[in-house]
């Protein structure tokens, strides 16, 4: 696959208030790879997705400069916020089954941007939801609440609605942290074959979940980068800075 | 148990110590709860009892006679119940969407503190404040005169504080997680609030708005000068006896008409108006909870 940029991160820097949390980051994301996010708490890993679909808008007194481009255009002069929004998946860490039908929960978004015929929307609703492994176990139950459904059933929601507006890059934000170790391998054999469709964001604090799946892998750091590199340097013996190796080797003092 | 070699599980004196206390604090606890119970009780219990020789299906159907003297209520109940569904279909409206305003759309900057500050304050003016400017505004500055028009607004005017606060309480209860899930998909903040949030905070909502209800049945000093007055010749059973531009009885003011204005009255018409106008408060209350707890099964999370 040709190495082509996808997202371009330049110079961002992100406060809240007076207090400057991302200091200044560049780097590249490129199309159709797995590109890992990894960190200690307050590096500011969540914020960074939120600048990349703009919800950090929605939280009053946030400054950003710098720029974020997405195939060229920056996030932030583009002419439609949820155009932008809909080119992006966002997956929460811990799973929000909105309070809808497990049907209207992945039909939500493509209702919002305007379909509402039942013979488009049914055929988006089993995509997602077999495209984010929950079909076979929901497919009966279509009316039932979303809510309802188990701690892992309802992160694959999640995935299967982050999916239904046929997002180009997907961002998940620490997607296991609420559930068990066999569905989190489910869902990576599910990031796995998504890859050939888009670029997927992966923030996670398993380091070893960004080994497994990151084809390259950043490390933040207090709102700094401190490295990025593929994933066999990062997890390697000899990353270029000391940090990385005693993170990832969960030395870290 | 005393034979057992070693109790690794007996109470320690602290422990003891501490139990008491836990009993103790519970029994206080419940006491106080309790004697919330026994002044409404008392209450109620009290009115019935000296309003038993006049309540009747006839004492609400009937009008006043003989100078309010003898007779029923029934132009007084019909003035409060087109009072309050008029004052109501004021403040509720704006009360519930100047709340998502307020609590969806605002942002924290000095316009929507002023305008927090004066939700606050004008939910701590007396009523009998709100009677003065209703007076000065509606009655003459709008020219609608005394009138039940005047009465019904100054009575929104009053209520509308009490409906944003609870609307927003309702909407505050809403996990903002849930707000930030549709955003993320690309919904506008009025998808999002119509979507999912309003179906949520309904129930909370209309709560709020119909527990105003008792207190716009209640008040007595806002429609005093703005609309009530003490008689008005109403025909038997009459369901609209009012036109809106005209005054209007209201059993809150046939009330104190009747406990300090008029002589000779039959001892016990206090007490059943009083126990008319509890007992439909009552009612609409019940309504209330009735709807919430309904609702409330359908909620969806």
């Amino acid at each position: 696959m040709a190495v082509e940029t996808h997202i371009e991160v330049t110079d961002l820097r992100l406060a809240y208030g007076h207090r400057e949390v991302i200091h200044g980051i560049s780097f590249d994301v490129r199309r159709g790879e797995i590109f890992g996010i990894i960190g200690p708490a307050q590096s500011a890993k969540t914020s960074l997705l939120r600048c990349l679909n703009r919800t950090i808008d929605f939280t009053p007194d946030t400054h950003v400069s710098g720029s974020i481009k997405i195939d060229g255009q920056d996030v932030r002069k583009t002419g439609s916020v949820y155009a932008l929004r809909r080119k992006i998946g966002m997956v929460a860490p811990l799973p929000v089954g909105l309070p809808l039908t497990i049907y209207d929960n992945v039909a939500f978004a493509p209702r919002c941007a305007g379909l509402t015929r039942r013979s488009a929307l049914a055929p988006i609703v089993e995509r997602c939801l077999r495209q984010a492994a929950l079909w076979d176990e929901v497919k009966d139950r279509l009316n039932s609440l979303g809510t309802r459904l188990s701690g892992g059933q309802q992160q694959r929601l999640t995935i299967a609605r982050a999916l239904s507006h046929q997002p180009e890059v997907l961002c998940l934000d620490e997607f296991s942290i609420a559930i068990d170790p066999v569905t989190t391998m489910r869902i990576e054999d599910v990031l796995k074959e998504l890859r050939r469709e888009m670029t997927i964001i992966l923030v996670t604090n398993l380091t070893q979940q960004a080994r497994r799946l990151a084809d390259r892998t950043m490390f933040l750091w207090n709102g700094d980068i401190v490295e990025i590199g593929t994933t066999d340097v990062i997890f390697g013996d000899r990353p270029k800075d000391r940090r990385t190796y005693d993170y990832v080797q969960g030395i870290f003092g | 148990m005393t034979d057992a070699p070693e109790n690794n599980f007996t109470a320690t004196p602290l422990i003891r110590k501490r139990l008491r206390q836990e009993t103790m604090a519970k029994w206080i606890f419940f006491g106080m709860a309790a004697a919330m119970v026994v002044p409404l009780l008392l209450i109620i219990g009290y009115l019935a009892v000296r309003a038993a020789p006049s309540l009747s299906l006839e004492f609400i159907l009937d009008v006043p006679r003989r100078g309010m003297t003898a007779g029923g209520i029934w132009p007084a109940l019909v003035g409060t119940i087109y009072l309050v569904f008029l004052s109501l279909a004021v403040s509720a409206p704006i009360g519930i969407l100047a709340a998502i305003y307020l609590n969806e759309y605002a942002r924290d900057n000095w316009f929507n503190r002023v305008i927090n500050l004066a939700v606050l304050n004008l939910a701590g003016v007396p009523s009998i404040v709100h009677a003065l400017f209703g007076l000065g505004a509606f009655v003459y500055a709008a020219r609608f005169g005394y009138s039940i028009i005047s009465a019904a607004l100054t009575l929104a005017i009053m209520t509308l504080p009490v409906i944003i606060a609870s609307t927003r309480e309702a909407l505050a209860s809403v996990p903002p997680s849930f707000r930030e899930a549709c955003w993320n998909v690309g919904a506008t903040r009025w998808q999002a609030i119509r979507a999912v949030v309003l179906p949520n905070a309904i129930s909370g909502i209309l709560t709020g708005v119909i527990l105003q209800v008792s207190r716009a049945a209640g008040e007595t000093a806002p429609i005093m000068f703005t609309g009530a007055v003490f008689f008005k010749a109403v025909e038997r059973g009459d369901l609209f006896p009012y036109y809106l531009d005209e005054q209007c009885m209201a059993l809150s003011m046939h009330l104190y008409t009747l406990s300090t204005q008029v002589p000779g009255v039959m001892e016990s018409i206090p007490y059943a108006t009083a126990i008319v106008l509890l007992g439909s408060v009552l009612l609409v209350n019940a309504m209330a909870i009735s709807l919430r707890v309904y609702l409330r099964t359908r909620k969806k999370w």
